[in-house]
């Protein structure tokens, strides 16, 4: 094993293969010991096959989101975890969009893929996960995740470095006792930010832990074409053209819902 | 228990400036049922919090904003995680606002205020609340808008029509009229018992769950599996019961991190809705 072990963290990527596409050429570009995807293959975006078949073809493994879930387990909606009615609507527009359109191979493939996977690195032990290692769509967003709660989390799964995504939103927390939480934010849409790149993220783990957000420009408006060819809703677009979200807002926290637009 | 995630603190015990005709633990001006609860107080429990690994903390009453330690204690609860006070909008002062907003910048952590309003205007509103009520609270609605805070509005199923799709968009317009661009709703159902027993009705003997009949469900919905409410006379095993001596489960947290028989009407609300007390 190399001193230093790169990995490069994709979070939720919600059928958009182009930012896929975008994402795997900038880590053959920086280099890493592996790639692993974090789960919601599918969700806003057009043409679910797609990331599936890009992401075999390319021999990436990853672990289950709450999207894999449903979509193996033949569930009637995705179990995003909103509670507001509103975004429960999106949420189901959304899935009825993808479970209609993903074929049975890729969902029993989907039914194959695991809940977490562990690593020992350089004696740091990775945990990665979807929501958080104890729910698959539980949300940890930076403003709700205090340091005496993720220090159980980490007790808990016996981890030093917990990885996450689920909530669109990238962060790290540095803990003492050299522990990590790292949510790997997503590249199926922009965080919110009005700005229309989206992130992955780099872990390297070497003597430190070292943690990089990079964010990813890619061809956002042919994404929004396809999605307005499959007639995907409007909010969705906007979101992809704009860096806003317009839905699934109901879940941020008072912090992070301040400094979104809507 | 699954797994102790939200501590609650009945901070302004059962203690209100208004008494309310569907609260379901009867608060009143003249409600001593469960004290105000002073800032020497709630410190060890929120140290015992910490230790347990607590992730978030929602201060209720009475009205929170009656007790004068309030600022105080959010100001040492923020510096731990995030908190939800859980308010009538009546006492939100220009400078208590202010203050709030000192505060969120500050912490690291959330803070939330759910301001409680009671239909779409001052006549439905004011039926339950009590005359004047409508009118304070768009004072404390500007103010918070004043110091830019934005509130999650929270709106009892008493609202006729509040929980439809039509009745919702009609509400966020509501909360928009009041100078919050990005609004914030959360529908509440209600608990028939304390004086919502006499507004509507009590629980029927049939509705209750048992603990024999939940096998294999998903109990992480029921707010016993995640949280504990604590109050000026012990810890309690949810925000609802406090009015039950059984639902005491003991003096410090760890003592009541252990299951507890749902044998009430509220459990049935609690199950049956999918009420969560959280945000």
């Amino acid at each position: 094993m190399p001193d230093v072990t790169r990995l490069a963290l994709i979070g939720g990527i919600y059928s958009n293969y182009h930012a896929l596409v975008a994402t795997l050429d900038d880590i053959s570009r920086r280099g890493s010991e592996a790639t692993y995807f974090l789960g919601d293959l599918g969700a806003f975006g057009p043409y679910p096959d797609r990331v599936p078949e890009l992401l075999i073809e390319r021999g990436i493994a990853g672990i289950q989101g709450n999207y894999e879930e449903s979509l193996a387990g033949g569930a009637t909606d995705c179990n995003c975890g909103y509670t507001d009615p509103r975004d429960n609507v999106y949420a189901q527009i959304s899935y009825d969009y993808t479970a209609e359109r993903t074929s049975d191979a890729y969902k029993r493939w989907m039914g194959t893929l695991p809940r977490s996977m562990r690593f020992d690195i350089g004696g740091k032990r990775v945990l990665l996960s979807h929501g958080s290692p104890r729910r698959i769509n539980e949300f940890l967003w930076r403003s709700t995740s205090p340091d005496p709660f993720l220090h159980r989390l980490c007790d808990e799964h016996a981890a030093d470095v917990i990885v996450c995504t689920h909530t669109g939103l990238h962060w790290h927390k540095p803990l003492d006792r050299g522990r990590h939480i790292v949510n790997a934010g997503v590249i199926g849409r922009p965080a919110n930010d009005g700005r229309t790149n989206v992130w992955y993220t780099m872990l390297t783990i070497g003597a430190e832990v070292e943690v990089e957000f990079i964010p990813i420009e890619y061809d956002h408006a042919a994404l929004a074409r396809e999605m307005r060819d499959e007639k995907l809703p409007e909010e969705f677009i906007e979101t992809i053209e704009t860096g806003w979200w317009t839905t699934c807002l109901e879940s941020l926290p008072a912090k992070e819902r301040a400094s979104s637009r809507f | 228990m699954l797994s102790l995630d939200t501590v609650w603190f009945q901070v302004a015990g059962t203690l209100c400036n208004i008494a309310c005709t569907h609260c379901f633990i009867s608060c009143s001006p003249t409600n001593h049922a469960h004290e105000m609860m002073s800032f020497e107080e709630i410190v060890p429990r929120l140290e015992e919090a910490r230790r347990l690994g607590v992730r978030d903390y929602y201060f209720t009453g009475g009205e929170p904003f009656m007790n004068r330690d309030m600022l105080r204690i959010l100001d040492t609860t923020l510096q731990q995680g995030p908190a939800t006070v859980l308010t009538n909008g009546m006492l939100l002062r220009e400078e208590t606002c202010r203050a709030l907003s000192e505060l969120i910048d500050r912490s690291e952590y959330s803070l939330d205020l759910r301001v409680s309003l009671d239909g779409f205007d001052r006549e439905t509103h004011d039926a339950i609340r009590g005359e004047g009520v409508w009118d304070r609270v768009m004072t404390g609605l500007a103010n918070l808008a004043a110091a830019g805070i934005n509130p999650v509005i929270t709106v009892t199923t008493a609202a006729e029509g509040v929980d439809t799709a039509d009745g919702r968009a009609q509400f966020l317009d509501v909360i928009r009229s009041f100078g919050f661009t990005k609004p914030r709703l959360k529908v509440l159902s209600l608990f028939r018992i304390g004086a919502e027993e006499s507004r509507t009705r009590a629980y029927e003997s049939w509705e209750r769950l048992t603990t024999e009949g939940m096998d294999g469900a998903d109990m992480s919905v029921l707010q016993c599996s995640t949280s504990r409410m604590i109050t000026s006379k012990g810890v309690y095993v949810c925000p609802i019961l406090i009015d039950y001596e059984a639902a005491r489960m003991g003096d410090t947290i760890s003592e009541t991190m252990k299951p507890f028989p749902l044998a009430y009407g509220a459990c049935h609300t609690c199950w049956v809705d999918g009420v969560t007390c959280r945000t």
